[in-house]
């Protein structure tokens, strides 16, 4: 087990017989050249370095699927940082992953005003689709702020809504075979709801 | 009259070459020209209320930062996460120059000469569009050293968040720009004196920052002349839930909450009443039918009772159970608490578990008292608003729909008698 064991959560009993891991020694932890690369660009662009913590996290997330303990310890390696300090900022945010998760996020959003619109019944259906497949991450969500086209989801960073029951197989072939997912109900397609504003 | 909205799906306005063909950046230059006394006493005259949510007249809160040759910085929140919300979304995928020039304007006004723009995380098209822009922008020279040969200089950084709605509140959107958990802070001192590395840090909304090329073009005081008296100008309004037509409008402040509702969203479905309404997010106090002609503006809805917060409306019809809102909104600010004060930490979770107990039929009436009682002591008893920000709607549901609570729990309570038929 690795230095981020921490990350598996605050109900998760920490191994109190080891003592808190130190900062990753550069000469025996290998970070990907390019991921290196990356993490370094966004500490550039802070006047403290640390401000890329999130930037890096979501870069080895990237690489890695999720922020795994070996993701936190390249990052941690990079940034001269302690593991620990970056499985604190980690478990904070929903989209930082503290487990293995599948490769295609698909974030249904279950607030008021996709709720009332019938989300509830939507993420079931997208969950019992999906089923077992690994290959999806499918989450109930916060207000992604698409109330417009409720409900919605929002399938590998692109929106897509109003979603009804019969988009779901669509869906989901769409993600499997690499399409672009449901270009018709693609958000950045819709013009603004206000009549008067024109072209 | 359209402002931030005028011609918003006109192709390629989120170029610089349709944006400056429309004469953007025509108002940074004006800026320039002048005094940054001069265009904060333009932004003042404006007297233009921050578009986020607490509605703090800008030109004042750029007034606050302290002045002389210490190192500034200006914050964009463009973490958009107030459950209805969803204008600073179409400004940022749409018109990303106008955010910029407003952006840089408000820099020179400050005097601030690093600047960031926090985006919510989930918002990946957006972000990918306002990098574009902003590497547009930055070849240009309106951002970088010595902008267009003044003496002011600017860098800008945009900044992905991860996925927190506590990141929205100021504070906690600092912390987690300086790479934390976004935890609230202790207020004061304020960001204007000790913000962003423990520096003067001014901190705005999108559509605050984006309507500010508009004021430098037409004047402080002739904007001041659109909306009403305290609540000048024109607002961005994101329409949701139960109306036929969804979407975000450009209105005049002012204008009947009916007018929005029914007029521009088409109001629910036929056969359909309003029952409540959310006029400012899912963190202000719903209100019934019987307000739907209360002036869409500030100080109208404060006095009703509720507010205007970040300006989306979520309409509820009299097909929904008021339970089921209720547990829904709460349920929202359980997950979203930091858990930093027990208040909020406790108080969003205990609303969570009495309103199961009401939908199990487990509940009795004098668990509604405790759970007015639980909201009143959140309500200014934490480091930031998020606990409120439950306290306030939830509280309003049980003042304002008791009997419909009661006759909940009654209902349940004689079907859990029910013998089990055989």
């Amino acid at each position: 087990m690795s230095a981020a064991a921490g990350s598996r959560g605050w109900d998760v009993a920490a191994d109190l017989e080891r003592d808190p891991a130190t900062i990753p020694d550069p000469a025996t932890t290998p970070v990907p050249q390019e991921l290196r690369r990356e993490i370094e660009a966004h500490m550039a662009l802070y006047p403290d370095p640390r401000s890329a913590n999130l930037p890096a996290l979501e870069a080895a997330q990237r690489v890695h699927g999720w922020c795994s303990p070996e993701a936190i310890d390249q990052v941690a390696c990079v940034m001269g940082v302690t593991p620990a300090s970056l499985d604190a900022v980690a478990t904070f945010y929903d989209m930082l992953e503290t487990q293995p998760v599948g490769a295609h996020a698909i974030f249904v959003c279950t607030n008021i005003s996709c709720s009332l619109r019938g989300a509830d019944e939507l993420y079931a259906t997208i969950r019992s689709a999906a089923g077992e497949d690994p290959a999806f991450n499918v989450r109930s969500f916060e207000c992604l702020g698409a109330c417009d086209i409720a409900p919605m989801a929002s399938v590998d960073g692109v929106y897509v809504g109003p979603l009804q029951i019969a988009d779901v197989p669509v869906l989901l072939d769409d993600v499997r075979a690499g399409r672009p997912v449901l270009v018709e109900k693609q958000l950045s397609r819709r013009d603004c709801a206000d009549p008067e504003t024109g072209r | 009259m359209k402002i931030l909205f005028d011609r918003i799906d006109e192709p390629g306005l989120k170029t610089l070459e349709v944006y400056e063909r429309r004469g953007g950046y025509d108002s940074l230059r004006k800026a320039l020209s002048m005094t940054p006394e001069e265009v904060l006493g333009e932004l003042e005259a404006s007297n233009l209320r921050g578009r986020g949510g607490a509605g703090f007249q800008m030109g004042k809160k750029v007034s606050f930062l302290p002045h002389g040759s210490i190192e500034k910085y200006l914050v964009c929140n463009a973490d958009e996460s107030e459950p209805g919300t969803f204008k600073d979304r179409e400004l940022l995928q749409k018109t990303p120059h106008m955010l910029l020039e407003g952006l840089i304007i408000a820099s020179f006004a400050a005097g601030a000469s690093r600047s960031f723009i926090y985006i919510r995380g989930e918002y990946v098209e957006q972000a990918d569009i306002l990098d574009a822009a902003l590497a547009e922008a930055r070849e240009a020279g309106y951002v970088g050293e010595r902008i267009l040969g003044s003496e002011h200089s600017l860098s800008l950084v945009v900044h992905r968040g991860a996925g927190a709605y506590i990141c929205g509140e100021e504070t906690g959107l600092l912390d987690s720009l300086e790479g934390k958990r976004g935890n609230p802070r202790l207020k004061p001192p304020f960001p204007a004196n000790q913000g962003l590395y423990q520096g003067p840090t001014l901190i705005n909304n999108v559509e605050t920052l984006a309507t500010v090329p508009a004021i430098m073009r037409m004047g402080g005081a002739e904007y001041a002349r659109l909306g009403t008296e305290t609540s000048t100008g024109t607002k961005l309004v994101s329409v949701s839930g139960h109306v036929q037509r969804p979407g975000n409008y450009e209105v005049e402040l002012g204008v009947p909450s009916r007018e929005i509702i029914y007029g521009l969203a088409g109001g629910p479905p036929p056969g359909r009443s309003v029952k409540c309404w959310f006029p400012g997010g899912s963190s202000a106090p719903v209100l019934t039918a019987e307000d739907l002609d209360v002036p869409y503006d500030f100080d109208s809805l404060a006095k009703a009772g509720s507010m205007l917060g970040s300006g989306a409306i979520i309409v509820v019809d009299d097909s929904t159970a008021i339970l089921d809102v209720a547990l829904k909104t709460a349920k929202f600010y359980r997950h979203e608490s930091c858990g930093k004060c027990t208040p909020c930490r406790e108080g969003t979770n205990w609303t969570v578990h009495m309103l199961e107990r009401i939908e199990a039929g487990e509940a009795t009436p004098m668990d509604l008292e405790i759970m007015a009682s639980v909201q009143e002591h959140i309500i200014g008893n934490c480091l930031c608003v998020l606990g409120d920000a439950m306290a306030m709607p939830i509280g309003s549901m049980i003042a304002k729909f008791k009997d419909e609570f009661e006759t909940h729990i009654e209902t349940r309570r004689l079907q859990a008698l029910q013998p089990i038929e055989a």
